[in-house]
Parts: structure tokens; C-alpha cells; sequence
């Protein structure tokens, strides 16, 4: 049927000239959310990164549909305001700007500049980003820091929601995300 | 991809106009430096007048360049721009663009204040502003390469000039000696040709060079 959204065949990362980790296989089939789990400094955010592309020294094979990438930083300039920031993202055939941003419960703070939002609202800013990319897989590198109860909830719930719309999730983090989720270890 | 990465980086600029307005008033204090080292000797200071405004827009430029990928490269702008801008080299072209106005075209619009203070003879200014307007472009698009190159760097600031100025030098010596043979009735038609050449040269290649560069900045963090 389908190919999988991602594809990763005994892949293995190295920095610094230390290998993270080797052997890494997975498949994610539209609807699924696989959680990375491991130590600090076992390699999640480099996984994430390899499968965006933006880390080139690593064996193996990637084969990945267009994902959006949401890293430790957020990608969200101080200077501009939330609705600034999004615009620049915005693509024509997914939803307006504003309407994430009402998503991800920052719709009375479109105009303000973003260095004088929170750092869990600047967070919020980078989740609605992802609603606008309108791409089938979402990479998220421990989605959940800085965030409060309720951002939490609405990671969950934005994640479960692309699963059923037919998006997949790799997501690198230390708590749970959905209770259906697979796990992927690394550095066992 | 130009109008939408032009549009932010212009909006960004103006939200950090007071960055964007320091290497301007850079240029206007160190020409009037000159101005008041050289008082006692108008005629010279003519002379070397064309030279020194040239050799501080250099370095005016240059100031403005290592803030030019910074503030994205630290808050993970720059990590989306590498996975989204297509075709990057129009993203690229956008946000150099957004430096030029800041700091070539401004520089442009200042020189005939320059040209005042450094006793350079009023007609010769127009020549001096073309020149400008066709040299700053490579000044700025030569620079974002170094820019790009440094900035996963610690002391890349000290690094930049190494790197960037001697690339520089052809749009020094084509501009300086524009504005000398005008100076003399001579015409400098070549001089102006040549200006233009670089900057469609460095508008051409540079794109590709400094979105190479930002890839691996991104890739080494």
C-alpha cells in the first residue's frame, strides 16, 4: 500500500567522533506517534535533526516525506510579533496565521512583539508554526518544556489530532505524549 | 520567496533601527574625523577625500555584517530557513537586499553630506553616489559570505574582516579611482562598467555560496 511516512534503515549518528548510536530501524505509517526516549545525551535531538536533514555525518538510510521541524530553539524571533513571525510561514493552501495562533490559545497577543511574550507563549508561537506548514510528518524535540498544564494538554491533543488527520509523529521526549504512542530507546 | 523574506527582514529591521543606524553614524563621525584632522589643508583633503570615503564605507559595511545572520542563527530562525526557504537562492537574494538598503543605499544617500564635509568638488558627487549604488551591492553580498562563514565561529568578528576585505578590494580600487578621473575631467565610464560587472557577478554566484554556508553553520551547531 502506502509507503511509510519514515523510513529508517540501520541508521547510526557521530559527533564529535564518538558514534551515538547505531542500528536504528523504524517505519511510521500515517497515524502513528512514536515517542524517542533515552538519557540525556543519547542522541534524540540527533535523530530528530538527521531525519530533518540537518545533520550530515551519519550511516545508514533516511527516506522521509516533507516534515516540519520543531527544535530546542524556537525559531521565533524576539522583534516580530506572533502573527509576523507565522505570516513568513504561512503557505497558501493551509490555514490563516491568525487561526493557529487561536489554536494554540494566543489570540489576544497576535500584535505583540515576541520578545515580551513568555517563553512557554514563544513555545505556543512554534506549535502554531507546525499547524501552518501543512506537512504530513511532524519532528518535535521535547515539545513539552516550558510549557504549563494546559500547553501540555495541547500538545497532546494538536499531536493526536495530526495522527488522525493521517500526519505522523516523531517526537523526542521524557514524558509521555499519547498513550497509544510506540517508544523508540536509544542507548540501551 | 524574495518578497516574503524581504518583507520580514525589513520588518525586523525597523523594529532594530538603532542597530541598523549605527555603522551610518559610524561613517558620518569618522568622515568628519577626517574633516577636522585635515583642516589646516583643504586642497589635500580633496584629494584624498574619494579614497577615504570608500576605505569607511568599506568599513561601515563591514560592522553591519556580523549582526546580519546572528539573531537568526541564535534563536533557530536560520534552522527553518535552511528546511523551508525555496528556492533559497531568492531567500538569500531577499535577505541580503534588507542589508543593502541598510547600509550600501543609505551610505549611498549620505555621501553627498560626506562628499561636503571632505571639500570633494560638488560635481563630482553624482558620480561618487552612482558608483556607490552600483559598488555596494557586492560590498554587501561579499560580506554576507564571510557573514555566513563566521557564524558558528566564537571570535568570528575578528575573522570577518580577514576574510571579507580583500575580496572587497576590486570594488575600492574600481571606486576610487572613478571618482579621481571624474575628478580630472577624464570621464570614468570604465570604472562604472566595471562596478556594475562585479555586483551582477556577486549577484549571480554569491547567493549560492552564502546559502551553502548558512547550511553548514546550521549543520555544525
Amino acid at each position: 500500500m502506502n509507503r511509510p511516512l519514515l523510513a529508517l534503515k540501520e541508521v547510526a549518528c557521530f559527533r564529535g567522533g564518538r558514534r551515538l548510536f547505531d542500528g536504528v530501524s523504524l517505519a511510521l505509517d500515517a497515524g502513528e506517534c512514536v515517542e524517542v526516549r533515552g538519557a540525556n545525551g543519547s542522541g534524540k535531538s540527533t535523530l530528530l535533526r538527521t531525519v530533518a536533514g540537518l545533520f550530515p555525518n551519519y550511516l545508514g538510510v533516511v527516506e522521509a516525506a516533507p516534515c516540519s521541524y520543531l527544535g530546542h530553539k524556537n525559531a521565533v524571533t524576539a522583534l516580530l510579533s506572533p502573527l509576523d513571525n507565522l505570516r513568513f510561514y504561512q503557505r497558501r493552501r493551509a490555514g490563516s496565521a491568525a487561526d493557529a495562533l487561536a489554536q494554540v490559545g494566543l489570540g489576544d497577543v497576535l500584535q505583540q512583539p515576541c520578545g515580551r511574550l513568555s517563553e512557554g507563549q514563544r513555545r505556543r508561537v512554534a506549535l502554531a508554526r507546525l499547524l501552518l506548514g501543512g506537512q504530513p510528518l511532524w519532528l518535535l524535540d521535547e515539545p513539552l518544556t516550558a510549557l504549563d498544564d494546559a500547553g501540555r494538554a495541547l500538545v497532546r491533543r494538536l499531536a493526536a489530532a495530526h495522527c488522525a488527520r493521517g500526519g505522523a509523529v516523531l517526537c523526542a521526549t521524557h514524558q509521555a505524549l499519547a498513550r497509544s504512542a510506540r517508544r523508540l530507546r536509544l542507548g540501551l | 520567496m524574495f518578497a516574503a523574506q524581504f518583507r520580514r527582514d525589513w520588518l525586523c529591521l525597523l523594529r532594530a533601527a538603532d542597530e541598523a543606524v549605527n555603522p551610518l553614524v559610524f561613517l558620518f563621525v569618522t568622515v568628519a574625523l577626517f574633516g577636522i584632522g585635515f583642516g589646516g589643508a583643504p586642497e589635500r583633503l580633496a584629494e584624498m577625500a574619494p579614497g577615504v570615503i570608500w576605505a569607511l564605507v568599506l568599513l561601515a559595511n563591514l560592522l553591519s555584517l556580523e549582526a546580519l545572520f546572528r539573531r537568526d542563527y541564535e534563536d533557530g530562525s536560520l534552522e527553518q530557513f535552511v528546511l523551508l526557504a525555496h528556492p533559497q537562492f531568492a531567500a538569500v537574494l531577499g535577505k541580503v537586499a534588507v542589508h543593502w538598503c541598510a547600509s550600501g543605499l543609505a551610505m549611498t544617500a549620505l555621501a553627498p553630506a560626506a562628499a561636503l564635509m571632505l571639500n570633494l568638488p560638488l560635481w563630482v558627487v553624482p558620480k561618487l553616489m552612482l558608483c556607490l549604488l552600483l559598488g555596494t551591492p557586492a560590498l554587501s553580498l561579499i560580506g554576507a559570505v564571510g557573514a555566513a562563514l563566521t557564524l558558528g565561529l566564537r571570535n568570528g568578528g575578528g575573522l570577518l574582516p580577514l576574510l571579507v576585505l580583500p575580496l572587497q578590494l576590486p570594488v575600492l580600487v574600481f571606486g576610487v579611482s572613478a571618482v579621481l578621473d571624474e575628478a580630472a575631467g577624464l570621464g570614468a565610464a570604465a570604472q562604472v562598467y566595471w562596478l556594475a560587472a562585479i555586483s551582477m557577478l556577486a549577484v549571480t554566484f554569491a547567493p549560492f555560496a552564502i546559502g551553502a554556508a548558512l547550511r553548514v553553520a546550521v549543520e555544525q551547531s
